[in-house]
C-alpha cells in the first residue's frame, strides 16, 4: 500500500510537469507532438517485454498476449518517432 | 540489477520530458524527437536485462513484426491523413496496455500470487482505460475516413454507454472486492469495455472527432500510467502521466477554440442535428442571387494589385491535397512584392496543428503561419484574404447573430479584409450545418471549384498578366 501512495505521488506530480511542460508547446507544432506522445506512450513495452519473455517453457495464454503487446508497443514505437521526425524536418528546413 | 533497471527507467523518464521541451521550438525539435527515441531505445534494454525475461524468442519476433509495421505505417502515410494515424496510434496503444495487464494478471494467478487491492484497481483502470481507447479510435478512424457517417440514433447509442458504463462499474467493484481472482468477471469487463469504446464515439459528430481523437491520445497516456501501477513502474507513471497531460491541453484548446464544454461535445449529439432539417429548406433564400461569383482570372485581376493577401486554410485545403499550388501562388504574389499570411483555426483541418503540418510539407516557412489571436488584428489591412475550404471558422453569424448555434465561437475575422475570396466546391454547410453570412457579404467573392485547380489556374493567370 505504500508503494502505492508513493507511486501515486509521483503520478500527480508528473501530471503537473507535464501541464507547464505542454502548454509552451506552440500550436504549429501541435500535431507532431500528438504523434510523438504516441511514440512515447509505447513505454508500455517494457511491461509487455517482461509478459512475453517470462516462463519461456511452453506458450502460455500470458505469454501470447505478451507478444501481442510487444507487438503493438512496437508499432506505437516505430510509427510514432519515425512519422514524428518526417514532420519536425519539415518546419526544421525553412532556417 | 533491479535498482540498475529502475534507474534505466528513470532516465528513460528524464529523455521523454527533455525531449518534449525541445518541441517547444521548431529548431529544436527534431533533436528533441531523436532524444525520447534514445530514451525509449534505454528503457527497451533496462527492460530485456529483467530477471523474469527468460525467452527472448516470443519477444524478437514481437519487435520485428511491429518495427516491420511502424515503418510501413511511417513512411506510407500521407500528411494529409495524419489525423487517422494518430487516432489508430492511440487505439493501438490502448490495445498494449489492455494486454499487458491482463497477461500480467494471467502470469500473478498461474503462480496464485494476487497483488493488493491498489493492484486489483490498477489491473482492471488499465483494462478500462485501454479497451475504450482501443475500439473508441476505430470507430474515431472510421468516422474520419469517412466510413462511418453521423449516427442517425444518437439516443440508442448514449444508452448503449449508461448500460455498458454501469455495468463495467458493477463488475470492476466486484472483480477488486473478491480479490481480483475471478476470470470471467476480468473476461466480461473487457468486453463491456470494448462495446463502452464504441458507445461514447459513435454518437459524436464527424465534426468533433479532432476533440475526440485528442481525448483518446489522453487515454492512451493514463492507460499506459495504469499499466505503470501494475507493474509498480514508476517511469511507466511518469511517461503515462506526460502524454495524459498532453493529450488533456489539446482536447481543452480544442474545445476552447469551439466555444463548447468537452460534456457538450461528448454527450451533446451532432451539432445542430435537430435544426439541420429546417434550415436546408431556407438555404436557397438564404443564398438566392446574393452571391458573387468569380472565376480564376477575376482573382488574378484582383491579386494583381493586392500588397497585403492572407490565406485561410481549411479542411478543404486538406481534400484537395492543395498545400503545393498554395505555395506556388504565395510564391508568385511574393515575387511580386506582396506580402503573404496564412491565418490557422485552431480546429482547422481535423486535428490540432494539421495545417501547419500540411503548410510544412509545401515548404512554407512557420513564420508565415499566424494563429487567431495573432491575425485578427491584421485582418482589416489585408487587402485580400482568400478562404480555402474553411466555412464554419469564418462565418460571422459567431460573433453578430445571438441566435446562431455557433454564437460565440471565436473566428477569424476574414469578413474585415478589404475583398474575402471564397474558394468552395460548393455552397454546402459545413459541420455546424448552417449557412454562412460571409458568402453574401458586399466585400467577398466566390469562386467555384476545388481548391487545387482553382489555385493553378489563377497562379497561371497571373503569370499571364
Amino acid at each position: 500500500m505504500e508503494m502505492f501512495v508513493l507511486s501515486f505521488t509521483i503520478f500527480i506530480l508528473a501530471l503537473f510537469v507535464g501541464v507547464e511542460l505542454i502548454n509552451k508547446v506552440p500550436p504549429t507544432l501541435h500535431t507532431p507532438l500528438m504523434s510523438g506522445t504516441n511514440a512515447i506512450s509505447g513505454i508500455v513495452v517494457v511491461g509487455a517485454i517482461v509478459s512475453a519473455g517470462s516462463e519461456g517453457t511452453s506458450p502460455t495464454l500470458a505469454n501470447l498476449l505478451g507478444f501481442l503487446a510487444v507487438t503493438l508497443a512496437t508499432i506505437n514505437i516505430t510509427a510514432g518517432f519515425l512519422v514524428t521526425d518526417r514532420m519536425l524536418n519539415m518546419f526544421k528546413r525553412k532556417n | 540489477m533491479f535498482a540498475l533497471i529502475n534507474f534505466s527507467y528513470l532516465t528513460a523518464a528524464v529523455c521523454f520530458i527533455l525531449g518534449i521541451k525541445g518541441m517547444t521550438r521548431p529548431s529544436t525539435a527534431v533533436r528533441g524527437n531523436q532524444l525520447a527515441a534514445i530514451g525509449m531505445l534505454i528503457a527497451i534494454v533496462a527492460a530485456l536485462l529483467h530477471k523474469d525475461v527468460i525467452s527472448y524468442a516470443t519477444i524478437i519476433a514481437g519487435i520485428l513484426l511491429g518495427a516491420a509495421i511502424g515503418i510501413w505505417l511511417a513512411r506510407r502515410t500521407a500528411m494529409t491523413a495524419m489525423p487517422e494515424l494518430v487516432a489508430s496510434l492511440n487505439g493501438v496503444g490502448g490495445g498494449a496496455s489492455v494486454a499487458v495487464a491482463a497477461s500480467t494478471w494471467l502470469h500473478a494467478s498461474n503462480v496464485g500470487i494476487l497483488g493488493s487491492t491498489g493492484w486489483a484497481v490498477a489491473i482492471i483502470a488499465s483494462i478500462i482505460i485501454g479497451a475504450i481507447t482501443l475500439t473508441g479510435s476505430g470507430v474515431a478512424v472510421a468516422k474520419l475516413k469517412g466510413s462511418i457517417g453521423d449516427s442517425r440514433i444518437p439516443k440508442i447509442w448514449q444508452l448503449v454507454t449508461l448500460v455498458s458504463l454501469i455495468t463495467v462499474v458493477v463488475i470492476g467493484s466486484l472483480f477488486v472486492a473478491g480479490g481480483a481472482g475471478n476470470p470471467v468477471l476480468l473476461g466480461v469487463a473487457i468486453g463491456f469495455c470494448l462495446l463502452l469504446g464504441v458507445g461514447l464515439v459513435q454518437p459524436i459528430g464527424g465534426a468533433d472527432m479532432p476533440v475526440v481523437v485528442a481525448l483518446l491520445n489522453a487515454y492512451s497516456g493514463l492507460a499506459g500510467a495504469a499499466t505503470g501501477f501494475v507493474l509498480d513502474n514508476q517511469g511507466l507513471i511518469i511517461t503515462g502521466s506526460l502524454v495524459g497531460a498532453s493529450g488533456l491541453i489539446l482536447t481543452a484548446v480544442m474545445c476552447k477554440a469551439m466555444n463548447r464544454s468537452l460534456p457538450n461535445v461528448l454527450f451533446g449529439g451532432v451539432l445542430g442535428g435537430d435544426a439541420a432539417g429546417g434550415t436546408q429548406q431556407d438555404e436557397g433564400d438564404f443564398y438566392a442571387g446574393k452571391v458573387k461569383y468569380a472565376t480564376p482570372d477575376d482573382l488574378a485581376l484582383l491579386l494583381d494589385g493586392a500588397r497585403n493577401v492572407v490565406m485561410v486554410p481549411g479542411y478543404g485545403l486538406a481534400v484537395a491535397q492543395a498545400q503545393h499550388s498554395v505555395k506556388e501562388l504565395a510564391g508568385e504574389l511574393e515575387s511580386r512584392g506582396a506580402t503573404v499570411n496564412y491565418a490557422i483555426h485552431p480546429v482547422a483541418g481535423r486535428m490540432p496543428g494539421h495545417m501547419n503540418v500540411l503548410l510544412a510539407e509545401a515548404e512554407i516557412p512557420y513564420d508565415q503561419l499566424k494563429d487567431m489571436d495573432t491575425i485578427n488584428p491584421e485582418l482589416p489591412r489585408a487587402d485580400v484574404a482568400i478562404v480555402l475550404g474553411a466555412n464554419d471558422v469564418v462565418n460571422p453569424a459567431a460573433s453578430e447573430d445571438p441566435s446562431s448555434p455557433i454564437y460565440g465561437m471565436p473566428i477569424l475575422d476574414v469578413h474585415r479584409a478589404r475583398t474575402v475570396v471564397v474558394v468552395k466546391r460548393s455552397l454546402s454547410p459545413g459541420f455546424a450545418g448552417i449557412p454562412n453570412s460571409l458568402f453574401i457579404r458586399d466585400n467577398s467573392l466566390m469562386v467555384k471549384g476545388d481548391a487545387k485547380d482553382v489555385l493553378q489556374a489563377t497562379t497561371r493567370a497571373m503569370k499571364e498578366l
